[in-house]
């Protein structure tokens, strides 16, 4: 179409064509794909970390999850890592899909690639960890093609300790006690009771020990939990993830119980 | 199979939505807009945290709450401010209420075939200085009122409003007749009772509050100026001003 009334109706000038509208060209067709039937989106999680839970405390932010990866009702990997450092101030922990929590590691290295590499100096916090999974996972479920996970991510930056959640939907929030999945319900209310009010003056041993004691009475209870985890902490000097942590276990108590289970008495 | 697992085709979807209680609430006076929500963010019987708010400065004379799915609402508002940042960069100005009132109704219907679950109440003063609440539902109904409440408790909280602000089912006084805008004091008094109610008979209702206070230019911040828990957000204390009151709410 040309846009000057003047030039209708005269031969049109092919050599200058100062605004490219001829040969009109194509409008880009909708994309199809040969194989679109073949594409499936995550409709379910299929290997799955179960709880992962954090707290503040003194010096920051300590995070653990265990290290069991089940098949449904199978506990199929025992010795996956479900913590994850960013950058120097930043931890991540996942329930929920393993394999969408290892492409989110991916993206994430390579934003902390990406940002190192710009070389001026900054990186990035918890906090733009933390809104940069948020928008990733609305975004993936706005396109009804969720990463099929709850993720805590805490960190220290500039001496302040950040502690969030975010999951499948993009649901987000912040809280000085935060757990996904099982220990939502049975291990949150510990958390909040042994915690809240105590953010500023908690002790890093005694949040270690708050956190085991949770993570025994969840492995007591949860049946997709081992009794192998690993605690994150995050303080000014840094992220350090520990190696797994095995609990002893005590079952004697299950020969009193009665009502249930093989016994015929 | 035999035992009939596969003889309905099951179909399962992924839900992209979610419920995250809490209620809103605003009322408009002559030269004032009170808008207020609680803090709790839960899904289902859980409390995911006790404090996430609901409602957002938008301007130094608009105020939004949001209500329904956070993630939604919280993306929601991150939109608006951005358009209205845009229209301050083009015209050096901030946008009148009731132009971000038909900005919202455009938003949300843009999106009516994957709406924003989300429930708002857009409060603040008008250009005549008048204080306004407009209502809007998820796919972009709207209209000015003069109060309105939304979100878990509002079946419990809109006809206490009906009866307090609109004097329904009230007699006045014989050779008198209501007061067509209450005063400020009586307005926060209202706000306080309507979610200590809601809290009391709600479970997705408490653990804190805020109250947004929008003054129109030259009000005097008389009505609540005694008050403990007062922050001003306003950029400058010349034209309307924005004020707000922080409170406890029952974490039952």
């Amino acid at each position: 179409m040309d846009h000057f009334p003047t030039n209708w109706g005269r031969p049109r000038n092919d050599a200058h064509d100062a605004f490219n509208t001829y040969p009109l060209h194509q409008r880009p067709a909708p994309h199809t794909d040969t194989f679109a039937e073949g594409v499936q989106r995550t409709q379910q999680p299929i290997v799955t970390g179960t709880s992962v839970l954090a707290i503040k405390y003194k010096d920051g932010i300590m995070m653990t999850a265990d290290t069991l990866a089940s098949y449904g009702s199978l506990a199929r990997f025992k010795s996956i890592q479900r913590l994850h450092a960013v950058g120097e101030s930043t931890v991540i922990g996942a329930s929920g899909d393993m394999s969408d929590f290892q492409y989110l590691q991916g993206l994430l290295d390579g934003l902390v690639t990406d940002e190192f590499t710009a070389g001026d100096g900054d990186a990035l916090g918890p906090a733009e960890v933390h809104e940069y999974l948020a928008r990733v996972l609305y975004a993936r479920r706005s396109k009804m093609n969720p990463l099929w996970n709850s993720l805590l991510v805490g960190g220290v930056k500039d001496g302040e300790s950040f502690l969030a959640y975010v999951d499948l939907l993009g649901t987000t929030y912040t809280a000085s006690t935060l757990a996904t999945g099982y220990g939502a319900y049975i291990a949150l209310p510990l958390l909040r009771q042994a915690v809240e009010g105590r953010e500023a003056t908690l002790g890093a041993d005694e949040a270690r020990r708050i956190l085991t004691e949770s993570m025994r009475v969840l492995f007591y209870r949860d049946a997709r939990s081992l009794n192998k985890f690993q605690i994150a902490t995050v303080t000014a000097a840094g992220v350090d993830i520990s190696e797994p942590i095995v609990l002893d276990t005590a079952w004697g108590f299950a020969e009193g119980i009665r009502g249930y289970g093989g016994q015929t008495q | 199979m035999p035992d009939g697992s596969f003889a309905h085709p099951q179909e399962r979807q992924f839900n992209p939505y979610s419920e995250n209680g809490g209620t809103i609430l605003a009322i408009a006076g002559a030269d004032f807009t009170v808008v207020a929500g609680d803090t709790r963010q839960s899904e289902g019987y859980s409390i995911q945290t006790r404090y996430a708010p609901k409602v957002f400065k938008l301007t130094d004379r608009a105020v939004l709450a949001v209500n329904g799915f956070a993630a939604d609402g919280n993306m929601f508002v991150k939109k608006v401010k951005q358009r209205l940042e845009w229209y301050r960069h083009a015209h050096a100005k901030d946008m009148p209420l009731r132009a971000i009132a038909r900005l919202i109704q455009t938003m949300l219907y843009a999106q009516r075939f994957f709406p924003y679950y989300v429930y708002n109440i857009l409060g603040g003063i008008e250009e005549d200085g008048s204080g306004a609440v407009y209502s809007f539902d998820p796919v972009g109904s709207y209209e000015r009122e003069a109060c309105r409440a939304a979100g878990a408790a509002q079946a419990l909280v809109q006809p206490f409003l009906d009866n307090q602000i609109y004097f329904k089912n009230q007699q006045p006084p014989a050779g008198s007749s209501h007061p067509v805008h209450l005063p400020l004091p009586d307005v926060l008094s209202i706000v306080i009772d309507s979610f200590t109610g809601a809290t009391e008979r709600h479970i997705e209702v408490g653990d804190g509050l805020e109250i947004f206070v929008i003054l129109a230019k030259g009000r005097s911040t008389q009505g609540f100026d005694g008050r403990s828990g007062v922050q001003e957000l306003s950029t400058t204390p010349e034209g309307d001003r924005v004020f707000v009151i922080r409170r406890e709410l029952k974490k039952d």
